[in-house]
């Protein structure tokens, strides 16, 4: 609930803002979350707020939508020129602030409307559902969001990026007049990504006021037109954007407090080692609906020291290859030839695939990669776990065990109180240090990182790469999947690139460009529908 | 160690030494009685020897083996009945371990492989293996008078020369070898780990542990030395502990059932087969509960249909109580132990104490539920939930 407290503000400053958080300080037992933070939102404008993870902006967030409730905090929040006091979210949901998790809050197996409307159904005083009433509105606000599905549909048939803007259309059923959106665009690819951006421009026009937290730059530059960077709990800078030209160098500097002068580490390439991985004519169908081909007749080739990228859109299948190579870990009714080493190999299970010296680092670290709910010591291990065991692979060595688990969390400078912490603990960078140890452990020939940086900060990525270029100057060779073209091009030698399944282009990195990758993509979309009007 | 984060690690032992105390008081000593305190693992025997194989079923996420009550009285049954009919003891022990293994290879198999889920196909087992039980049974009661049978599990060992009845000290030397075994054990770990440069307790903490885990034994045994001597059923049962104890906390195949329990998916990636971890946990559970058949049926002597009813139910308490998770991933068989000696004395306690079934049942219920909403509470508070 809002107290009535008015205060009145002198004509200093002419521009109007929707928001002025000042002198936000919340402390947690042992540490300062939050450090005298102000931020200053303009009506009518998309504010980023970047900052390494831990920097906090989701603190701070938190205290904006009552997540974190008044009086848990120091310092005052003034919406619309009056003060607030947030007690939990309905209070600021009230007030027309809304905020979008990084980890979407809909319910798979409801429809569209269902979600739309859950805790906020449109039902008469003894809660009886207007069904009518709810999927004529559900449909409206789906409409303003572009979106052409069902309201009947369910959310598990849509994919990430139409959940994301459900989740849009959701706020907008809140008659939303602040939108906050956390990692908006985190595992969308670039294609879905503008759209939403777009998406948030044209809101503007219409008078909307967003906040948007993200870890990409070019994003940032691209639609906000105001920038505060917060480090380590303190606000750096408010860097205006009106003419979306800030330079990312520009807010990475702020964000870090030193100028990374290279985003990519340094790494003398080599090309010319022997094949040590190599794929012919790979086929794999959807394991559910099997008649759905995924991955179509795909050929590559990867060489001994050196990284190998894979580029295309969201569903070109580069996940789905992946993991099917890596002891048909997904899909149904796969065919076509695997070497390794040069050897013709028939990998059955993931742990054939290991034995031969294959590892398969996830996209997706918190449901696929680690267990959050057990200490990093044993995550290291699992995946090989007969390697601490005695010489009959019976009982563990738990001494040893600790052991190797030390050994990688100082080589990968995992930040971690102990190697008996819980790894979902962690933050998001540290969890996939760990996952990369995880896998370095079982000492594989190649190793697929699949998103090796989604979701990490700036200062994490760059650790990564490091620890990428170690790996192949150490002689394996690096697939490397990822939706981020900047990225690849930074730390690949070679770049395959991919669309709906089929294998579209190769290039050299030094060659390819953001818009000779983008280019060829869209090109072989016009040949597959050609394809299939023939068909 | 602070206070706080002491008590929250030995929460449940702390409660079981209250629990303990309090029925001491209540009964005016009777239940420190040496022969009380005997019977205690005695009675127990079939929790202690099931809740290991639920804490494997309960690891794997959470997934309960409702079947295993039935499962033992088909066990008890087809043993009674063998042994009526004439058969040896071991033809007895293998058949009733056997229709326990095809039981458990049967579960396994539909949990495992074909994906049913655990407690739709244990519930419909529960009714089943009762039935056939009953078939076997002819809805009588079959006493047992094999003495060989009765012996293996019921008796005392007593050696001729030191033992006599009330002052076996035999009983008093093992429970000295083991207390001073298990305090050079523990010092040889911790100095392997110090000299790994590892994290290890310290030396005041590792003596203080030692020192009470040592009076423990030896004042057990003290206490059995007493009375008959060292029972044979708590050889069993120690055995089955251990060797859960060990498979859980120290083998890879132990490991395995953590694996599935916190993260399913990561495990398969992992190259962990999550369907040969679920068969496994189902098979041993029903092997388990088989050879509790055998126990209980020795200890009561007799078999009937209802023999077992509602056993499971005691058995995974004692996991709940012990400690492990309801979404499964984390448990261990030390606290699942003390989870069942704490259902255990306020069982015995409030028999000698002489209050009536019903109210035993309230007491139960109400231990459960604390333990469970402490456990979710505590662990909400260090955000893991």
């Amino acid at each position: 609930m809002c107290a009535a407290l008015f205060i009145l503000w002198g004509g200093v400053n002419l521009a109007d803002y929707i928001l002025k958080m000042e002198n936000i300080t919340k402390t947690y037992p042992g540490v300062k979350a939050l450090d005298n933070v102000n931020l200053q939102v303009e009506r009518g404008t998309i504010h980023a707020l970047v900052g390494e993870n831990g920097a906090g902006k989701s603190t701070l967030m938190k205290v904006l939508s009552g997540i974190i409730p008044y009086g848990d905090y120091t310092g005052s929040i003034i919406y619309n020129d009056k003060e607030c006091h947030f007690k939990n979210i309905h209070d600021s949901e009230r007030l027309g602030i809304v905020i979008i998790h990084q980890e979407l809050a809909l319910v798979p197996e409801l429809t569209i409307a269902e979600n739309m409307f859950l805790g906020n159904e449109r039902a008469d005083k003894l809660g009886v559902i207007d069904w009518t009433k709810t999927h004529k509105q559900a449909t409206d606000n789906l409409k303003k969001v572009g979106l052409k599905e069902s309201s009947n549909t369910l959310i598990k048939d849509i994919g990430t990026g139409k959940q994301q803007l459900v989740e849009i259309a959701k706020a907008l059923s809140k008659n939303v007049k602040l939108l906050i959106l956390d990692e908006p665009t985190s595992s969308l690819n670039e294609a879905d990504s503008k759209m939403l951006l777009d998406m948030l421009i044209s809101f503007k026009k219409e008078g909307m006021t967003s906040i948007i937290i993200t870890h990409k730059l070019n994003e940032v530059s691209y639609c906000a037109d105001n920038i505060t960077v917060l480090r380590d709990g303190t606000t750096i800078e408010t860097i205006d954007n009106s003419s979306h030209t800030v330079d990312e160098e520009r807010i990475i500097k702020g964000m870090v407090g030193r100028e990374l002068t290279d985003r990519y580490p340094k790494r003398e390439r080599k090309t010319n080692g022997d094949i040590v991985f190599e794929v012919k004519n790979w086929n794999v169908f959807h394991p559910i609906y099997d008649d759905k081909k995924v991955v179509n007749n795909v050929s590559f080739k990867v060489r001994r020291g050196e990284v190998v990228g894979f580029s295309g859109l969201q569903g070109a299948g580069r996940t789905e290859l992946m993991m099917s190579l890596f002891g048909n870990s997904y899909g149904s009714n796969i065919f076509g030839e695997e070497y390794i080493k040069g050897e013709k190999v028939k990998l059955k299970s993931a742990r054939d695939a290991i034995n031969h010296g294959l590892a398969y680092v996830t996209e997706d670290r918190k449901n696929n990669g680690l267990i959050l709910s057990d200490t990093i010591s044993w995550n290291t291990v699992m995946a090989k776990i007969r390697k601490v065991a005695d010489k009959y692979g019976i009982v563990v060595d738990t001494n040893k065990q600790d052991e190797a688990a030390e050994y990688y969390v100082k080589r990968m400078k995992t930040r971690t109180p102990s190697i008996y912490q819980n790894t979902g603990n962690l933050s998001g960078g540290n969890q996939q240090k760990v996952l990369l140890g995880k896998w370095m452990f079982t000492e594989p020939e190649v190793f697929i990182l699949d998103e090796p940086t989604r979701g990490i900060d700036v200062g994490a990525k760059y650790e990564i790469y490091t620890i990428i270029n170690e790996m192949v100057e150490d002689g394996k060779a690096v697939i490397m999947v990822s939706s981020e073209l900047p990225e690849l091009l930074g730390m690949c030698d070679r770049i395959y690139v991919m669309n709906e399944g089929n294998m579209v282009t190769e290039f050299d990195a030094k060659d390819a460009t953001q818009e000779k990758i983008m280019s060829a993509i869209l090109a072989s979309d016009n040949k597959i529908d050609v394809k299939e009007e023939v068909k | 160690m602070n206070v706080k984060s002491f008590v929250k690690k030995y929460t449940m032992t702390i409660a079981l030494v209250i629990v303990f105390i309090f029925f001491t008081f209540l009964t005016g000593g009777r239940l420190v009685y040496a022969q009380n305190i005997s019977n205690l693992l005695l009675q127990q025997s079939y929790v202690l020897v099931m809740a290991c194989g639920m804490l494997l079923c309960i690891l794997t996420g959470g997934n309960v083996d409702l079947s295993i009550g039935s499962t033992l009285c088909l066990s008890g049954a087809l043993s009674a009945k063998l042994l009526s009919n004439g058969a040896s003891v071991p033809v007895a022990i293998l058949a009733s371990l056997g229709v326990a293994a095809v039981i458990g290879v049967i579960q396994g198999y539909l949990i495992g492989y074909i994906h049913i889920p655990p407690f739709i196909c244990t519930l419909a087992g529960m009714f089943l293996y009762r039935g056939f039980a009953r078939v076997i049974l002819d809805s009588k009661t079959i006493s047992i008078s094999n003495d060989g049978f009765l012996k293996l599990f019921t008796s005392y060992i007593t050696i001729p020369g030191i033992d006599t009845s009330g002052h076996c000290l035999s009983a008093l030397f093992v429970g000295i070898i083991i207390a001073f075994m298990f305090t050079f054990i523990a010092m040889i770990n911790k100095m392997k780990r110090a000299k790994a440069g590892l994290a290890h307790s310290s030396n005041p903490v590792l003596l203080f542990r030692c020192v009470i885990i040592d009076v423990l034994i030896i004042a057990y045994t003290y206490k059995l030395s007493q009375y008959k001597g060292i029972p044979v059923m708590i050889l069993w049962i120690l055995l089955v502990v251990c060797v859960f104890a060990f498979i859980t906390a120290m083998t890879v195949f132990g490991r395995y059932f953590y694996a599935v329990g916190g993260n399913e998916k990561a495990t398969k990636l992992s190259g962990i087969d999550p369907r040969n971890v679920y068969f496994w946990a189902y098979f041993i559970m029903s092997l388990l509960a088989g050879f509790s058949g055998l126990l209980v049926a020795a200890r009561i002597g007799s078999v009937d249909g209802n023999m077992g009813n509602s056993y499971e139910m005691d058995a995974i308490a004692s996991c709940f109580i012990g400690g492990a998770s309801a979404y499964g991933g984390s448990g261990t068989i030390p606290g699942v132990m003390i989870g069942a000696l704490l259902l255990g004395v306020i069982n015995q306690g409030m028999s000698i104490y002489g209050l009536s079934d019903q109210w035993q049942y309230v007491v139960k219920g109400l231990v459960l539920l604390i333990a469970v909403v402490f456990d979710v509470v505590s662990n909400k508070k260090t955000g893991k939930s």
